[in-house]
């Protein structure tokens, strides 16, 4: 847990794109908050341009983006794109979903941090969140 | 009563010096959906009226099954989910999957397809084919169905939010073919409320998505006598997290609100009654499974006949299609999924499904490949063929633990449907998220007993040494993206653009009225080649669209 003094983590948990699996995405965005972290959802269904508005409005460190849809190698390199183009790259990304482990190698070179696949606990994610926004 | 007393006794007497002289081990010994099991049932346990409320097979409850044959007179359908990239492709894997010994259809349609968004609408950049196949037109329906005779192969179609525009794809793709829609038999999904609750595909917001489902079921019950024109489903509640008991009992009153719509249209009961069918998940607690299907069908049966007053025994029997839980297959270890598939799959035939689909042991990671398709149905095939249970019509009838647990799930329910009532309906309900709260609440439950590890999962919290050589799996190749983005703009090309207008126009000009049923305009559209993103376009612009408030 976060010392009082500390300032709280700004995650926001995205749907990007028309997937409607939410299920993790619930489960993350819940554990997070009780970890301490001020927590963001987005809801279903979001581009990656409303995302990346989310992200710099709520001065997110973190975004979780959960793609079950098989479309994460358009719309995570797109939310990417956008966070450079927007000067918000230092915001932490993560992912998690339905993610073969050649695109998991892609999506790390073009700056996510984690990919958690099927089986990840959220107290991964917690752990991972809290060690890459506070380094 | 003597007999119970002493009955009661021995128990006691059983536990404490029998059962009790050596320590029980370290589980929880309670169905993953939470309910306690005791060590032993026995007589004890079956309900006082056990024979008026277990039944025979194929009469009233239906408790051992809806038909009086059951599987001596004929097996289950052995329908596996299919479909991705373009409906040529989908073709080739129908086919494919009927020369192995499939005996029905099932379509999964892309997220485009679902949402409503034609394939080169920027939403759907990214997602063609991915998820299912892509059916932007009527054309792209006559492909998906080309030479596959659709009087002789019955054929279901899970999509929901435009269900009433791809139902009239298919009527006229079959009119193409020389069948009329009388002749059709098969089932669209329509179920539209456990898309708010659970799936989340929408087009338009609540109060006029169920207008089109009325509008269905009432075309259907005069223009459709083979066809199902809803299939009621848990099986998407289940996987967003749901317990058993909430499976069954949102489903259920889901049913009985679109009964209670279509009866305040006008329609009498035992004229669409019959056509509308269910579809449950089987997940991975064998008995829990069982028992949820015996509760279903008796509950179906009592509210149907005593609450509707349905005459007609065909009004009462809730038949059903099942799948095997896609939310139980794991990514580490997926040769453990064809155990955990097998399984399931003998749940839902114990339970006297009417259809199944078994998952394939990579669809924790992608769709799946021939190979592994060719197994799940094979799994199915040693089921029937193999093991001798479908010998005997519901062999564990009379069981004491099995029939217990229909009593309990049955109570469960009635619990819920009186919880719902006093939000005011089910449609109320969904609108202020009950059901949505009750299924977060159990899929966080579930994840912290994974977490804890009192809910043990075989390669992912338990038995975790080891892994399978490197599954292939499929991928969709991205040109079928660009084919299908290049074949709808091809069509609207080609076709009648004025002819398409006028149809479209017409649509949304009688779906201002609410009592004009838009079955046939939609008909109407589809022959003049509309698409779909068209003919959603237009009616979102009298219906609106929907978005979901963002709870956690």
């Amino acid at each position: 847990m976060p010392a009082a003094s500390e300032k709280k983590i700004r995650v926001v948990v995205a749907k990007p794109g028309l997937d409607g699996h939410d299920r993790g995405a619930k489960i993350i965005a819940r554990a997070l908050r009780d970890a301490g972290m001020e927590v963001i959802y987005t809801g279903l269904h979001q581009t990656p341009e409303q995302i990346v508005e989310t992200v710099i409005q709520e001065d997110a460190d973190a975004v979780g983006l959960s793609i079950l849809s098989g479309a994460h190698m358009t719309l995570v390199p797109r939310v990417m794109e956008l966070l450079r183009e927007q000067g918000a790259d230092d915001v932490v990304v993560t992912l998690g979903g339905t993610i073969p482990s050649e695109d998991v190698k892609e999506l790390k070179e073009l700056g996510v941090a984690e990919v958690f696949t099927p089986g990840a606990s959220t107290q991964e994610a917690v752990d991972f969140i809290r060690g890459a926004v506070r380094s | 009563m003597a007999t119970t007393d002493h009955r009661g006794s021995e128990i006691e007497r059983w536990e404490r010096e029998t059962f009790g002289a050596a320590p029980e081990r370290d589980a929880p010994f309670s169905t993953m959906s939470g309910e306690p099991i005791k060590p032993l049932y026995t007589a004890a346990d079956l309900p006082a009226d056990a024979d008026a409320s277990i039944g025979l097979p194929g009469e009233y409850p239906f408790t051992r099954g809806v038909y009086g044959s059951m599987y001596r007179g004929r097996l289950w359908t052995m329908r596996q989910f299919a479909g991705f990239g373009t409906a040529a492709e989908t073709n080739r894997r129908f086919r494919y999957l009927l020369d192995h010994g499939q005996t029905g259809l099932s379509t999964a349609f892309d997220m485009p397809s679902l949402m409503g968004y034609d394939s080169d609408h920027p939403r759907s950049l990214g997602e063609v084919g991915r998820e299912g196949v892509a059916v932007d037109s009527l054309e792209d329906m006559e492909t998906l169905f080309s030479g596959i005779p659709l009087d002789e192969v019955t054929v279901s179609m899970t999509i929901n939010a435009p269900a009433a525009i791809m139902l009239a794809f298919y009527v006229v793709a079959a009119e193409r073919q020389g069948i009329g829609p009388e002749r059709l038999g098969g089932t669209i999904q329509t179920d539209i409320l456990k898309e708010y609750i659970a799936q989340k595909e929408w087009c338009f917001p609540v109060d006029p998505a169920m207008r089109l489902v009325g509008d269905m079921i009432e075309w259907c019950s005069s223009h459709m006598p083979r066809w199902h024109p809803v299939s009621i489903s848990g099986y998407h509640i289940r996987e967003a997290g749901s317990t058993a008991a909430q499976e069954l009992a949102f489903t259920l009153k889901d049913g009985l609100t679109y009964v209670e719509q279509a009866v305040a249209r006008g329609l009498d009961v035992d004229d669409f009654a019959p056509r509308l069918s269910f579809f449950f998940n089987a997940h991975i607690d064998f008995f829990e499974e069982i028992a949820k299907y015996r509760a279903a069908r008796r509950i179906w049966a009592r509210e149907l006949r005593d609450t509707f007053g349905a005459r007609k025994p065909e009004s009462w029997r809730m038949r059903f299609h099942t799948q095997t839980a896609g939310v139980s297959l794991t990514a580490q270890q997926p040769l453990n999924n064809i155990v955990r598939t097998a399984i399931e799959a003998l749940a839902g035939v114990l339970g006297g499904t009417q259809s199944l689909h078994t998952n394939s042991f990579d669809e924790a990671l992608a769709l799946p490949t021939e190979e592994a398709v060719r197994v799940a149905l094979r799994t199915q095939q040693v089921i029937a063929e193999e093991t001798g249970v479908a010998n005997t019509i519901d062999p564990l009838g009379g069981s004491y633990f099995v029939e217990a647990l229909t009593d309990r799930m049955e109570e469960q329910a009635y619990a819920y449907f009186e919880r719902i009532d006093q939000l005011g309906g089910m449609v109320e309900a969904v609108k202020r998220g009950f059901p949505q709260h009750e299924i977060a609440d159990a899929a966080f439950r579930y994840q912290q007993e994974v977490e804890a590890g009192v809910r043990k999962v075989v390669g992912v919290n338990a038995y975790t040494e080891g892994d399978d050589r490197e599954t292939e799996i499929l991928r969709i190749d991205p040109a079928f993206e660009v084919d299908q983005v290049q074949r709808v703009r091809s069509l609207r090309e080609r076709r009648d653009s004025e002819r398409v207008t006028a149809a479209v126009d017409a649509l949304v000009e009688a779906a201002r009225d609410p009592s004009h049923n838009l079955m046939p305009l939609l008909v109407e559209a589809a022959r003049a080649e509309a698409t779909e993103g068209e003919i959603v376009s237009g009616l979102q612009a009298v219906f609106g669209s929907y978005r979901e408030a963002p709870v956690f």
